[in-house]
């Protein structure tokens, strides 16, 4: 062995060590490098959804949609403001997301087959689940889906509302008549108006959008639902490690409330926790931060900044919000809801 | 060699064919670089989607569409009303725009003040808040289901549009609408002998009587017997609102109106400016030969007016037709509103969606602008 050769195989053996020692390799992940060459997360939400996303009268955006933007900005950037909203029609969400204009869509999306696989995008789990119902005038005396008999019915065209009720309605011999709107606004706008008997969307949509009404007392939601409307936030694919992130900040937001960590509570919890599974989603062991390629505290910082699953629901959409809603079928798997999340392990 | 580089027409062939070769090069080039950036991206790719199941419910259909048809259907249906609403639209427009623009250069002060103020707040107010101005204005002014307005218990009104009866069994109305066909290809020969007539001896035929008699009186008469020969299926109440009978929309007849009155401002001036570009002396040698105002009008002026009118015409058409995906906005089942809203996001396929509807509306006008030109170029100045 030349004195060359020998001096090559030490270098290598010290660069491998070296790699070894020092920060693990990562997947590159051109998103979470564009988030912090450019200082905010893109975040695609509802045009004006009061519960979901909605920008009150000093411009600043609220709901249960804009808290999970907040939750992702908090756990990538540690500040939950570092947000900018791109508000989205019906129609506009896909392009939106799939030419890179946005990092994440969370705005109320169903989650579909056709969606998943011929749209380029990928669901990263629940973070709303409810049905599609229909909101009538008191006075019409329809109290079920089935009543609606020759009714005019006001959708956002390309829905799954505008699929679903089709579908419910023929498979059952019902004519009803459905108008298309290119907006959920507009579609509302004309129900109030008289052009029609019912709107549908989503049962917390329709709370949402009753609000908007003229007189929201006069209007009757129905309870019957008829469709299985998982909702949550959405990204394109590829970049693996940025749809991990999306994935784990949601998984941990649920995590914190089946774990009892609440905003108010979560640096006790880091600092005083016996439990190993918190100290893990904490930061405090673990280095789960570090595997996406962020900071230790990540779920800290969201959970702070934003609180977890159920702090956001109740403040956006349950009681402590003019929606109302009851946590129902969105309550933890612990509590006979269906929202679950996978371990910190 | 040289002999050719100095050749002006080998030297135009030349940068044409290499103009036509670049712009195929950039299209092959961006069409094989979005399909392979779509398949990247997991995006689905070609036309198989146009014979899914459409599964959309659209509220006014003239073909024999229904939820259960492919998606090429449904464009149909969307070029259908489109081209339905457009044909209306011009006519109407057309016929207001002449009235308004004639009514413009009237000496009576009321009736031109009034002309050019219609003129005026048309021409200064975006189109969109017309068709949203027409469209509540049509639901707030009409009753709701229950409270219909009935046209002698057959056919009812409300806002959720005109519900008007349809027979059971066509074909009695299939006859009818022959016979009214015919009767329109008669009145064209009566137009076009009499105008030969005219020409040869300057006698002059009255062309409005018969066609007061061939288009007015054989219509009503041919449709009236078609509908006491046919059985009918008359709306009824029923739920929330009439079962039965064809339903006019209110979507379509705000449109309509919207579509109207706007290009009716326009066309206006159109006719304005050119009545006014013929020469004043025409109409003092058609006084002077004796013929009465409304004589001079028609044969002398509007002739030669005509030559002006007929290109700025060409353009208010073809700004109907893309007008009329200003639909869209109040839910009129039209092209882009069936088609780019409700199919596009069904199957997101937007760039295959988005070229048919650019091609379609492409032929579309095309179409129309041929035929302009070809109208044109026969009534343009004959010179010798």
């Amino acid at each position: 062995m030349t004195h060359l050769a020998r001096g090559a195989l030490g270098a290598a053996l010290l660069a491998f060590g070296a790699g070894a020692a020092g920060a693990q390799q990562l997947a590159p992940s051109p998103t979470l490098d564009a988030i912090r060459a450019r200082g905010h997360v893109e975040c695609g939400v509802h045009l004006g959804l009061p519960g979901f996303s909605f920008a009150n009268d000093k411009g600043e955006w609220t709901g249960l949609d804009v808290d999970f933007c907040r939750a992702v900005a908090a756990a990538v950037l540690g500040d939950a403001n570092k947000v900018r909203y791109t508000p989205t029609s019906v129609q506009q969400r896909w392009p939106v997301l799939q030419s890179g204009q946005v990092d994440l869509l969370s705005r109320n999306t169903t989650i579909t087959f056709s969606r998943n696989v011929t749209l380029g995008v990928n669901f990263q789990g629940i973070n709303f689940y409810e049905g599609q119902t229909f909101i009538v005038r008191t006075s019409s005396g329809a109290k079920k889906p089935a009543d609606l008999e020759n009714a005019s019915i006001c959708v956002a065209a390309g829905s799954t509302e505008e699929r679903t009720a089709a579908d419910f309605f023929r498979e059952r011999n019902i004519k009803v008549t459905i108008i298309n709107f290119q907006k959920n606004d507009d579609a509302i706008a004309a129900y109030d108006a008289g052009r029609c008997d019912s709107y549908t969307a989503g049962i917390g949509a329709l709370a949402g959008q009753r609000i908007k009404l003229k007189t929201p007392g006069e209007h009757f939601i129905m309870t019957e639902t008829i469709s299985n409307d998982p909702q949550g936030p959405v990204t394109r694919w590829g970049d693996e490690r940025w749809q991990a992130v999306v994935r784990w900040v949601l998984n941990g937001m649920i995590a914190a409330e089946y774990l009892g960590v609440t905003s108010k509570n979560v640096d006790d919890m880091r600092a005083n926790s016996k439990s190993a599974e918190i100290r893990r989603l904490l930061g405090a062991d673990g280095g789960f931060g570090a595997m996406l390629g962020l900071s230790n505290d990540w779920m800290f910082n969201a959970i702070k900044q934003v609180g977890n699953y159920g702090e956001s629901y109740e403040r956006t959409v349950g009681k402590g919000s003019p929606l109302g809603l009851e946590r129902g079928q969105n309550q933890l798997w612990t509590r006979g809801g269906i929202l679950f999340t996978s371990p910190f392990q | 060699m040289t002999r050719y580089f100095y050749d002006k027409r080998v030297r135009e062939i030349f940068w044409q064919v290499a103009l036509l070769a670049g712009l195929a090069a950039a299209i092959v080039l961006i069409v094989r670089n979005a399909s392979q950036n779509m398949l990247n991206a997991g995006m689905a790719t070609g036309f198989d989607f146009l014979w899914r199941t459409s599964g959309i419910n659209v509220p006014f259909v003239l073909t024999s569409y229904t939820p259960d048809s492919n998606i090429l259907a449904l464009l149909w249906v969307g070029v259908t009303n489109t081209l339905v609403i457009t044909l209306f639209s011009v006519i109407a427009a057309t016929l207001l725009g002449f009235v308004i623009g004639i009514a413009r250069l009237s000496p009576n002060k009321l009736l031109s003040g009034l002309a050019g103020a219609f003129i005026e707040f048309v021409r200064n107010i975006p189109l969109l808040f017309f068709v949203l101005f027409w469209y509540f204005g049509v639901i707030a002014a009409l009753p709701g289901p229950r409270q219909s307005i009935s046209l002698f218990s057959v056919a009812f009104l409300n806002n959720r549009g005109l519900i008007v009866p349809v027979a059971t069994d066509g074909s009695a109305f299939r006859i009818a609408a022959l016979i009214v066909v015919l009767a329109l290809i008669a009145q064209l020969v009566i137009a076009i002998w009499a105008k030969r007539r005219r020409d040869a001896t300057g006698a002059i035929f009255p062309v409005w009587a018969t066609g007061l008699a061939l288009l007015v009186a054989v219509p009503v008469i041919a449709f009236g017997i078609a509908a006491m020969v046919s059985s009918w299926d008359v709306p009824a109440l029923r739920g929330f609102n009439f079962r039965g009978g064809f339903v006019l929309v209110p979507e379509f007849v705000a449109l309509f109106a919207a579509l109207t009155t706007y290009t009716a401002g326009f066309i206006a001036e159109i006719v304005r400016g050119g009545i006014q570009s013929v020469v004043k002396g025409q109409w003092e040698a058609a006084y002077a030969l004796g013929l009465r105002p409304n004589r001079a009008l028609n044969l002398v002026v509007i002739p030669q007016a005509m030559r002006v009118m007929i290109p700025p015409l060409t353009s208010q058409y073809l700004n109907v037709l893309k007008n009329s995906s200003f639909g869209a906005a109040i839910a009129f089942p039209e092209l882009v509103s069936v088609f780019v809203g409700s199919a596009l996001t069904n199957t997101g396929q937007a760039i295959e969606i988005i070229a048919i509807t650019l091609a379609i509306y492409l032929v579309i006008g095309l179409a129309v602008s041929g035929f302009m030109n070809w109208y044109n170029a026969k009534t343009k100045l004959v010179t010798r």
